[in-house]
């Protein structure tokens, strides 16, 4: 116990750079996860191929090499002079995008073509169909996958430990420094991601509950 | 006077079957047209070719003598006046049977919200289920829904109503709401491409049949002259099969 309450400003400021790192690439790897998929299912054949290439490419690389790549490459281009922590929300949401992306696919796959169609025949352009009737339905048909897809992000986080960004999976090194167990902290740590995750565990079981209710699923569940 | 829909020298095919060939058609304003023919004849790519929801090898589709374009916005807002009703309902799953209707006139034809709901309800009265506007497509009956799919076609206030197979995929005792929904339509004057198994409508509603056969169109006439008179062996060989039982 004396690890975690003598240590607590370093736990707390620590798992605040967790959440940070955590909220700002679950919200850019899922605006970008989508607009890839948009990509990817569009009439163009340009952004179909932007789209493959870019999921290929990052679905396939090691997180710490795009992470590398951000840390220590692309300084060197000097483009802009950005943070580590910038870096490695940038790092992060690339590499999450590609699992997003390739997640709404699928759930584009499981929306029958016949909702497309009634979209489209009724004057609907191909981006209004997609955000107004696809999406909405391709969405509601993967949370559960998505869901895990964002939870291997939160636990990805500890990746920028190594890059010198002030977050939960740097904490075993303070202590050791400090003299205290590492692995009793590093229990402490591994507590700290479960109550991390079980929010958003919840937040899957209330959208699935709501959604399916709206779709006539509580009807059927009524007649039983 | 120009023909609401027109099409010419329309050419189709699905790899080597040849499912659309050469079909010149016009369609006045006002006018209820039945499609009758054999499976596989090519009677619901013809209808979905009208808006080019099947896209076409060759030939002109115009709707008001304004020709089709291949893609982009302008066969959009083309296609915002041609209503289509299909086989499979359709209704967009996860939005209310209000929200169905409301959707492309806000969306396409930008009306205001409130004007699009109270429209919507005037149409969902008209088609008889006015009371269940704030459910959605999974908790109606397929009668229903068929009728709800009618009314979302005619908010947009559509030039031609294109229906694919109305009563195929509904219960029996549904078939009767549906079809009593598209006859007033077709009083109303609206003008109708129906493709259909249904003979009663064809017979009571239709000013003309257009039978089609391989990719053809084999007949087109009116409806008492198809039926009494076919003039051709592929028409009596069809109406034989589905009248003797």
């Amino acid at each position: 116990m004396n690890v975690l309450l003598d240590n607590l400003g370093e736990f707390g400021s620590r798992f605040l750079g967790t959440v940070e790192l955590f909220v700002l690439s679950a919200v850019a790897s899922l605006v970008l996860g989508t607009v890839l998929a948009a990509m990817r299912v569009s009439p163009v054949p340009a952004m179909r191929v932007a789209g493959t290439a870019y999921v290929t490419l990052l679905r396939n690389t090691p997180l710490t090499l795009v992470f590398f790549f951000f840390a220590f490459g692309f300084p060197l281009l000097e483009i802009a002079d950005l943070s580590f922590f910038t870096l490695a929300v940038v790092s992060l949401s690339l590499y999450t995008a590609a699992f997003v992306c390739e997640t709404v696919r699928a759930g584009i796959t499981t929306v029958p073509p016949g909702q497309a169609e009634a979209a489209r025949a009724l004057g609907l352009g191909f981006g209004q169909s997609l955000s107004l009737i696809i999406l909405p339905q391709a969405i509601r048909a993967v949370v559960p996958p998505l869901t895990s897809v964002q939870i291997a992000l939160l636990k990805n986080t500890t990746v920028a430990a190594g890059f010198s960004v002030v977050e939960a999976g740097g904490i075993y090194q303070v202590l050791s420094e400090r003299g205290y167990s590492t692995l009793v902290g590093l229990l402490w740590v591994a507590l700290g991601f479960v109550i991390l995750i079980t929010p958003l565990t919840l937040l899957q079981r209330s959208l699935e509950r709501r959604w399916s209710a709206s779709s006539g699923g509580a009807v059927k569940a009524g007649a039983r | 006077m120009t023909p609401m829909v027109r099409l010419a020298g329309v050419n189709k095919h699905f790899g080597d079957l040849h499912v659309l060939r050469d079909i010149d058609l016009e369609i006045a304003g006002g006018e209820v047209v039945v499609v009758l023919g054999p499976s596989g004849s090519g009677k619901s790519t013809l209808c979905r070719a009208i808006n080019r929801l099947e896209p076409i090898d060759g030939g002109v589709v115009e709707i008001d003598g304004k020709e089709l374009p291949a893609e982009g916005r302008d066969l959009a807002a083309l296609r915002s006046d041609v209503g289509m009703v299909f086989q499979q309902f359709n209704l967009f799953a996860h939005k209310t049977i209000l929200e169905n209707v409301t959707l492309a006139p806000i969306k396409v034809r930008k009306v205001s919200k409130g004007e699009a709901e109270n429209r919507a309800r005037t149409l969902l009265d008209r088609v008889g289920i006015g009371n269940q506007a704030s459910k959605y497509p999974a908790q109606l009956s397929g009668g229903q829904q068929q009728r709800v799919a009618i009314a979302r076609a005619l908010a947009m206030d559509p030039k031609v109503m294109l229906f694919d197979e109305p009563t195929s995929a509904l219960d029996p005792e549904m078939v009767g709401e549906v079809v009593e929904v598209m006859s007033d339509l077709a009083r109303d004057g609206m003008t109708m491409v129906v493709v259909t198994h249904e003979m009663g409508f064809a017979r009571r509603a239709a000013h003309r049949v257009v039978f089609m056969a391989d990719g053809e169109i084999v007949e087109d006439s009116t409806p008492d002259a198809f039926f009494q008179r076919p003039s051709s062996e592929r028409a009596r060989d069809f109406l034989g099969k589905i009248l003797t039982h």
